[in-house]
């Protein structure tokens, strides 16, 4: 096999989504309206592919191709899996949602192929420029997509929102980045990396390069104090976004932060750690205290996610192999609930009802036990309640932390998860304790019942017997990571 | 002996008995649910029963044991075991669930699958935690335990209900996440979660010290010891009559038996350290408690103070190092088990007739409800600790233990018998005594047969332990000792 060859089968599942992105762009042309269920089909049958590639070429070692700008390790397999399991997710989720308002068209089809061929990039981005083009495909097409119901004001102004700040952002990184060559000569992670391992050539640039980094990978994961945009654009968002936005995108900006702060600057972990601590205890108090005023619950989840970032990046502390895992494994859990919890809006929505309020999901238990014991499940991992999954991803980055000798700021760290209790608590309150108001029937596809349900159930078998998830974890990480 | 895993099926049983309760769904098949509920509960304690047959009493270690790994990455074990402390609780976990089941027969009508598969799955899950011996899966149990009693004193309380379980959630899990950072520390030091582990390992005063205090925040919250007790009058006041009996008569208990189980033999330098600020919260719990619990107006509130009064003589009965005052809080847990769990049926009793717990609402009511007077002044006595009674061992044993420890200890805690026999009495008095005051009161009716089988098992219970306490300590001498003998050597590392 030639470097072509090798070239172009490492990046096989990249170039399908690509095709099938464009192929469905085209295809959006000549299809009837009653037929365009095919689009969905066909959107779904990518991913399956992309899957069944991915795991074809899956080898439990490190692969270069392209020169050096892409890179296929474990780790990148096993996020990639994650992106198009929860992309998969999203999209049965909210295939009722966009049909009843009209967005159930080739473009959001494609744009979500092209979002998800970005993030497919930034995870296996070797090079800064690899990276750099994976966000921008990423965040293009997130614009677009907050923006795609163009009728409504709010959704509209999200987007610019998230436009302007993601550009600044994008650009803060930019910047970064450009020091950082300035420095070492150069724009591959490795390549960086060997530079800064061969002696620091001027610290003081590096640090500041390391600053800008950080503040735009912090915007990205959406990590205070860069949080600003992620409750008005949770929230103005259609649900359907939201849900996309909130699980499968962190996974690829959690690739960026492994690629970036891990591999490439490695050698100024001691610089980006005490970055982190200080990011990790602003976003767990906002996340968790402004979540308390919420009364919406795209917003109060919003809020959550800051405060999950808080403790996904308590797993990078320890800069370790171990914290590494850890914060994979969280992320993937975190994933997990975000896309039931989200899931479980979209569920209660309708044409014209969007049930993002607290107050929607008052009675649920009386209108259906089964729903409001998923939701039960699903706020109780959130908050780390045992025995769910979300205990066992506050476990690991928790005791990650606690091995680094984070002692004071673990003991932080759990004082704000129990203040983060709160919230999910009142959210049981309202579906339990009150009385219903409103007594329409759920009404929603089988399949979308039957996935919300594994999703949801996931979390508790999950919280039962989380060995093999933090296996897959532990293994991505080392085999990936020298 | 035999060879099935007995606690995994005490623990297993109830819990597919409270999901198969919960498949009944709506309040169509309410009969249904209560029956299959009552199967249950029947089946729950009859599994935990060889527990008792077949302990072998000369023993003071684990018995009973299960092993099997569960999470490789980090060392934790699905461990099970039980020595002579965690028998008696088991038994009265299985035991108390049957009787809030047949409690809740017909009182509670609204989404009765619901309320009965709580506490099915409750039981399963506190039985889990008696039995636990990793820390991990301890934890689990523990931190469980919360969901399905925050959904019951939420969904089935009174009328301040949500502030009552969002703060008991909340307080409970304040303890229990440092409890988790004291774990985590403990498994970086060991590199195990196994709890046996943890009592041979050396370890210094001030870390100890640190874990002693993580540890205390999760128990006294628990107990509840003063000054973190103020959750459990709230959420007693609130909570279904169910609810109360559960919270007072188990979940208390919880906070007690870790105390045994983790905080003093683990950092038993660190328990002869603090034991002095441990006796006087003990002991501040059993005379101030007691003077709150007198001025109380509502009858369930009483009990509650009550209840933290009596947990006070417990937590005094651990930190004096001494055979009489371990056995004593041991003899006390299990008592009050039996005494909280009836009182509160009584209030339940009134309550469901007049749905008022004033003091002041009632009067007389031994002229309409004879027979409920009789079993409602029996447990008043037991919980003043009249001689003949359980209530009586236990504070007895734990008094004479306190003697030998300090004259004035015993002396302050001596006045227990005062004041508890004021504020039950005084109450007595008030509800069951005197002119019938009003009509609500002459159209009472007496106790039915369900209600006379519940307050006559425990009653019988109440007066067998008090005359014959053999069973309980029998069973807890040899672990106790064999606790003793631990707590009395070092564990502080030698240089």
């Amino acid at each position: 096999m030639n470097a072509i060859q090798y070239d172009l089968m490492t990046a096989l599942p990249e170039i399908l989504v690509l095709c099938m992105a464009m192929f469905i762009l085209l295809l959006d042309l000549f299809l009837k309206p009653s037929n365009r269920f095919l689009i969905y089909v066909f959107a779904q049958l990518t991913l399956l592919g992309a899957a069944v590639l991915t795991l074809a070429t899956h080898v439990p070692a490190v692969g270069y191709a392209f020169n050096g700008l892409f890179v296929d390790d474990p780790l990148a397999d096993v996020l990639k899996l994650g992106v198009y399991l929860s992309t998969s997710i999203t999209l049965i989720y909210t295939r009722q949602y966009v049909a009843l308002r009209g967005m159930f068209r080739g473009e959001f089809y494609a744009l979500i192929l092209f979002s998800t061929l970005g993030m497919m990039i930034m995870v296996s981005g070797q090079h800064f420029l690899t990276l750099y083009m994976g966000l921008e495909l990423l965040s293009l097409c997130l614009y677009a997509l907050v923006a795609l119901d163009r009728d409504n004001p709010n959704s509209t102004e999200a987007a610019m929102k998230y436009f302007v700040l993601g550009a600044l952002a994008s650009g803060m990184l930019l910047y970064g980045m450009s020091m950082l060559y300035g420095v070492t000569g150069s724009l591959n992670i490795s390549g960086v990396a060997d530079a800064l391992l061969s002696g620091a050539p001027d610290h003081g640039v590096l640090v500041l390069g390391l600053v800008f980094i950080v503040a735009g990978l912090a915007f990205k994961l959406g990590a205070a104090p860069f949080q600003m945009w992620v409750p008005d654009v949770y929230h103005g968002a259609p649900t359907a976004i939201t849900l996309f936005i909130g699980s499968a995108t962190k996974i690829a900006a959690f690739a960026m932060v492994i690629r970036l702060l891990v591999q490439a600057l490695f050698v100024l972990a001691v610089d980006w750690q005490g970055m982190l601590v200080i990011m990790a205890v602003m976003s767990m108090i906002i996340g968790n205290i402004a979540a308390i005023a919420q009364t919406n619950i795209k917003r109060m989840l919003a809020y959550s996610t800051i405060s999950h970032v808080g403790f996904l990046l308590l797993g990078f502390l320890s800069a370790s192999l171990n914290g590494y895992a850890s914060a994979t494994f969280y992320i993937l859990s975190y994933v997990l609930m975000t896309l039931a919890g989200f899931g479980m809006i979209l569920l209660l929505s309708r044409k014209g009802f969007e049930a993002d309020r607290l107050e929607d999901l008052k009675g649920l238990n009386q209108r259906s036990p089964w729903y409001a014991f998923l939701m039960l499940i699903i706020m109780f991992s959130m908050a780390g309640i045992p025995p769910t999954l979300g205990f066992y991803a506050k476990f690991t980055v928790l005791q990650s932390a606690l091995q680094a000798g984070f002692v004071t700021l673990v003991i932080f760290a759990v004082l704000m998860a129990l203040i983060g209790a709160f919230y999910y608590l009142r959210v049981v309150k309202y579906m339990y304790f009150d009385e219903p108001e409103d007594h329409s029937p759920i009404v929603a596809p089988v399949d979308m019942k039957l996935v919300l349900s594994i999703n949801a159930i996931g979390l508790l078998i999950l919280g039962m017997l989380p060995q093999r998830l933090m296996d897959v974890c532990a293994y991505a990480i080392i085999h990936s990571i020298q | 002996m035999t060879d099935l895993p007995i606690l995994s099926l005490s623990i297993w049983v109830p819990i597919v008995a409270g999901l198969l309760v919960l498949c009944t769904g709506s309040d169509k098949n309410a009969s249904l649910a209560r029956w299959l509920a009552l199967a249950g509960s029947i089946a729950g304690f009859a599994v935990t029963l060889p527990l008792y047959l077949d302990f072998d009493f000369a023993n003071g270690g684990f018995q009973f044991q299960e092993r099997l790994q569960w999470v490789p990455a980090f060392n934790i074990y699905y461990h099970l075991g039980v020595d002579g402390i965690a028998v008696p609780l088991i038994l009265l976990t299985s035991f108390t669930t049957f009787i809030v089941v047949l409690a809740g027969w017909e009182v509670i009508q609204k989404r009765v699958a619901q309320y009965m598969a709580s506490f099915l799955i409750m039981s399963g899950i506190m039985i889990g935690v008696f039995s636990a011996l990793d820390a991990i899966l301890y934890y689990i149990f523990w931190e469980a335990m919360l969901i399905p009693m925050f959904l019951v004193i939420g969904i089935w309380g009174g009328p301040n209900r949500v502030y009552a379980t969002i703060k008991f959630f909340l307080y409970t899990l304040l303890g229990s996440l440092l409890m988790l950072v004291a774990f985590i520390y403990l498994y970086h030091q060991s590199n195990s979660f196994d709890i046996t582990e943890y009592y041979r390992m050396p370890l210094d005063l001030h870390v100890q010290v640190l874990i002693f205090i993580a540890f205390f925040m999760a128990f006294a919250v628990k107990i509840p010891m003063w000054p973190v007790h103020t959750w459990l009058p709230d959420a007693h006041v609130e909570a279904p009559t169910g609810g109360s009996v559960v919270l007072a008569a188990i979940a208390l208990k919880l906070g007690g038996y870790s105390f045994l189980r983790f905080a003093m033999p683990i950092a038993p330098d660190a328990s002869h350290y603090l034991s002095g600020v441990m006796i006087t919260l003990s002991l501040i719990a059993v005379v101030y408690i007691a003077l709150v619990a007198l001025v109380q107006q509502d009858m369930k509130k009483l009990i509650a103070y009550s209840s933290i009064s009596h947990m006070g003589f417990v937590t005094l009965g651990f930190f004096l190092f001494n055979p009489l005052g371990l056995e004593g809080a041991i003899v006390q847990m299990i008592s009050h088990g039996f005494i909280s769990s009836a009182m509160f049926l009584s209030v339940g009793v009134l309550y469901d007739r007049m749905h008022s717990r004033q003091i002041a609402d009632y009067g007389g009511v031994v002229n309409t409800m004879p027979t409920f007077t009789a079993f409602a002044v029996l447990f008043a006595m037991a919980n003043a600790g009249l001689p003949g009674t359980s209530g009586f061992v236990g504070e007895f044993l734990v008094i004479l233990g306190a003697v030998q420890v300090n004259f004035w200890y015993a002396f302050l805690a001596s006045t227990t018998l005062i004041f508890g026999a004021a504020y039950t009495l005084w109450m007595i008095k008030r509800v069951y005594y005197g002119e019938v005051t009003n009509t609500h009161v002459a159209a009472l009716t007496d106790i039915n047969r369900r209600e006379f089988l519940i307050l006559g098992l425990l009653a019988i219970l109440v007066l067998g332990f008090g005359i014959y306490p053999q069973p309980i300590t029998e069973m807890t001498h040899a672990t106790v000792s064999q606790l003793l003998e631990h707590m009395a050597s070092s564990k502080l590392p030698t240089l």
